[in-house]
């Protein structure tokens, strides 16, 4: 059976681990209750982060490639971003997937580390994709700080001809 | 699910979000950038003449309190229950059965246990067994009580300004205990020792010294408005000519003062004078603005009730002055708090005014019987209902809308319906976001309460995303592009959320949609909305 057919069938098993080892990184009283409220608009944290995690399963099987891996990783960092995570905690889920698929999948060491290998690169390649969503949702949320209330108000004044054109024209606006 | 569970120690390792474990007393506070606000500028907290003004950084281990700073607490804190008797109700039946514990917007956003909202009200609950009841002072941490020191007070501070002041956690509660009043309660004690955070004291001061938070002076006031007189011609051919301060109108006219001066809040400022010029023109009816009550909103609720006394007073003494019948107000949320409960014990009855009647209609808004304050959604509604105004809503059909209930005015008023009846009478496209998201439902915007600064953008995000969560829902579902609201703050706030979480969506007032529909009359055909955007049909 190729490494793919493998993952695919231990795919629910392995999505379980990996879900609940994500949510772990929260305290106990959140992490209880990010698994058990399965309504998506009462707890969009435990369920933003399960389809996160089980799209890029499904990016794993099917081999899709960083940039699919870069859409599914997106809407999880964007929430870890703004949670108070150390750079390093907001993006070492994508880290524990290696030792979860080893565990639930001892096979895979077998033919040679042929099968892990390949896994790891692309686990490598989601890991370098999260580094990127989450510098870019890093630097989203300085922006934000930087230029919000000047859109909120050099736009208005400005446009009332109420402050000094090159006061207002300040860099990035 | 516990069973299930992964031991800790095999997970993620060094994980520092994880508390130690020990219970939630035992967890100290940890005070994160991104998450608080800046202190309170002493300037500010000296011009409203609150206590021990001085520089103070939260980060510091020294708050540079007063040294009897336990002392001022506790007396404050007897002083209150004494006086509200909600707050003692609240000390005092809360049988921590969870229900609330999972309903609040920081909480949900930002995982901290501890913004659990019947764990913000245990911050000063255990002061209180402490210092007020037996049973707290003879069992002490088995009772749930502990003593004030400096770490607790800082906890109190940290975790009351992340708290929006909401009340969706009271929609939850089977006794009716409303957290935000005991947020309110903290905020009033923490301001005794001088610890507010600036983006409340210095709009506070500002709107104390100068009329509105933003501190602007009246001729800029007025300026803002002609410019705003220009651009309705620009786009509707038509002069509006605003009357200020017009002794005899019938109504006075209040507004946030964001909606003068801040984008996207200027747009919605113009749908009022359109619609104000509507009804002179058709039905000769005066409504007239002021620069001296320049501001709906008040920062003053943040902080003391006194100083929310204080600030609300000059809109009735501008009204008494005048002599105007009654008052409408704009699209603000907090603004509508104060009016519908604080207002009549505080400054009321206002019986120089007249029990509101809308002269065109006939109709009589006897929930504002005593307020003497009708909301501009009641207003407009009524309107509509009555056949008053003529509305071309395929002048909105690029925008696809939904409905976002500002926190105080659906749960602070029960203000659901109104604007919703609105939005279906001006716009064709509109869909309503999931129930458990919406009207007493309705999930904060994330940085109500004076927690709208720019230093807390991460605890602004994490706690307005269980609302953006449920806009890119219908973003995703319907094509939902414009995510209108009746209130300030929101029109302050949402545009970074929106940014972050679904930047697809744009944000909106209500009166700007109303605007864009209502047919002026002897107006040029219109090729533009507000903005200056094409209509439909109008692109190039
Ligand atoms: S009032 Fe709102 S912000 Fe405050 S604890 Fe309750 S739900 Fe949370
Ligand atoms: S729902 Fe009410 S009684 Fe229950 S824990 Fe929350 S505040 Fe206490």
């Amino acid at each position: 059976m190729n490494s793919e057919k493998l993952l695919a069938e231990k795919k629910q098993a392995i999505l379980k681990s990996w879900f609940q080892t994500t949510v772990d990184s929260y305290p106990a009283d959140t992490a209880r209750f990010l698994k058990s409220q399965k309504d998506p608009f009462a707890n969009p944290v435990g369920q933003t982060t399960y389809r996160s995690l089980d799209a890029l399963m499904d990016a794993l099987i099917t081999g899709a490639g960083r940039e699919v891996m870069a859409t599914a990783l997106d809407p999880i960092l964007r929430i870890r971003s703004v949670q108070t995570f150390t750079p390093s905690a907001a993006t070492s889920f994508v880290f524990s997937l290696k030792r979860i698929v080893r565990k639930h999948l001892p096979e895979f060491g077998r033919d040679g580390g042929l099968a892990i290998n390949g896994l790891d690169r692309q686990i490598d390649e989601m890991a370098m994709a999260a580094f990127d969503i989450y510098v870019a949702c890093r630097e989203k949320i300085f922006e934000l700080k930087a230029t919000e209330s000047r859109k909120q108000f050099f736009g208005s004044l400005k446009r009332a001809g109420l402050i000094d054109e090159t006061e207002a024209d300040g860099p990035g606006l | 699910m516990a069973d299930e569970l992964i031991k800790p120690d095999e997970l993620l390792s060094k994980i520092d979000h994880r508390p130690s474990g020990a219970g939630w007393m035992d967890t100290p506070v940890d005070i994160r950038k991104g998450m608080y606000c800046y202190a309170a500028n002493p300037k500010s907290v000296d011009t409203l003449g609150l206590p021990n003004a001085r520089a103070w950084n939260p980060l510091e281990e020294d708050w540079k309190l007063p040294e009897n700073w336990q002392q001022i607490i506790h007396d404050g804190f007897r002083e209150r229950l004494d006086k509200f008797r909600s707050f003692k109700v609240y000390m005092d039946i809360c049988v921590r059965c969870g229900a609330c514990a999972d309903k609040c917007h920081f909480f949900i956003g930002t995982g901290d246990p501890k913004n659990m909202p019947v764990l913000r009200a245990e911050l000063l609950r255990s002061i209180y067994r402490n210092d007020f009841t037996t049973a707290g002072k003879i069992l002490g941490r088995l009772g749930g009580a502990r003593p004030m020191t400096l770490d607790v007070l800082k906890e109190w501070w940290y975790y009351l300004f992340q708290c929006t002041e909401c009340r969706r956690c009271s929609v939850f509660c089977p006794y009716g205990i409303d957290t935000a009043e005991i947020t309110i309660m903290g905020r009033e004690l923490l301001n005794l020792l001088g610890l507010n955070i600036d983006w409340i004291a210095t709009p506070v001061a500002n709107c104390y010294r100068t009329g509105n938070h933003l501190g602007i002076q009246p001729h800029a006031f007025k300026d803002m408005l002609d410019f705003f007189v220009e651009d309705i011609e620009e786009i509707t051919g038509i002069q509006v000519d605003p009357p200020y301060m017009e002794k005899g109108a019938d109504i006075l006219f209040i507004t946030p003062s964001g909606d003068v001066f801040a984008d996207p809040g200027t747009y919605t400022c113009m749908g009022y004078m359109l619609l104000f010029h509507y009804l002179k023109e058709k039905y000769g009816l005066r409504i007239t603005w002021s620069t001296y009550a320049s501001e709906g909103g008040n920062f003053g609720f943040f902080t003391s009730h006194e100083t929310m006394k204080r600030l609300n007073s000059k809109m009735y003494a501008e009204a008494k002055r005048l002599g105007v019948k009654w008052i409408l107000g704009g699209e603000c949320g907090h603004m509508w708090r104060v009016i519908s409960q604080y207002m009549d014990t505080m400054n009321g009855p206002a019986d120089f005014l007249e029990e509101p009647v809308n002269p065109i209609t006939g109709t009589k808004f006897e929930n504002a019987s005593s307020t003497k304050m009708v909301h501009i959604s009641e207003f407009t509604a009524d309107l509509i209902k009555h056949g008053k105004l003529e509305l071309d809503p395929s002048r909105n059909d690029n925008k696809i809308v939904t409905f976002h209930d500002s926190c105080n005015p659906a749960r602070g008023m029960g203000l659901l319906d109104e604007p919703r009846y609105v939005l279906e009478n001006v716009a064709n496209n509109f869909y309503e976001m999931p129930a458990n998201t919406i009207r007493e439902q309705t999930f904060c915007c994330g940085s109500g309460a004076g927690l709208n600064a720019g230093e807390n953008m991460e605890l602004r995000m994490a706690g307005g995303f269980p609302r953006a969560n449920a806009v890119k829902h219908v973003h995703e579902e319907f094509g939902v592009n414009m995510l209108a609201c009746v209130c300030a703050i929101d029109r302050a706030a949402l545009p970074a959320s929106m940014e972050y979480w679904v930047p697809e969506v744009d944000v909106t007032g209500l009166t700007e949609l109303v605007a864009n529909a209502l047919i002026m009359p002897g107006e040029k055909e219109r090729e533009t909305d507000l903005r200056g955007e094409p209509l439909p049909g109008m692109e190039e």
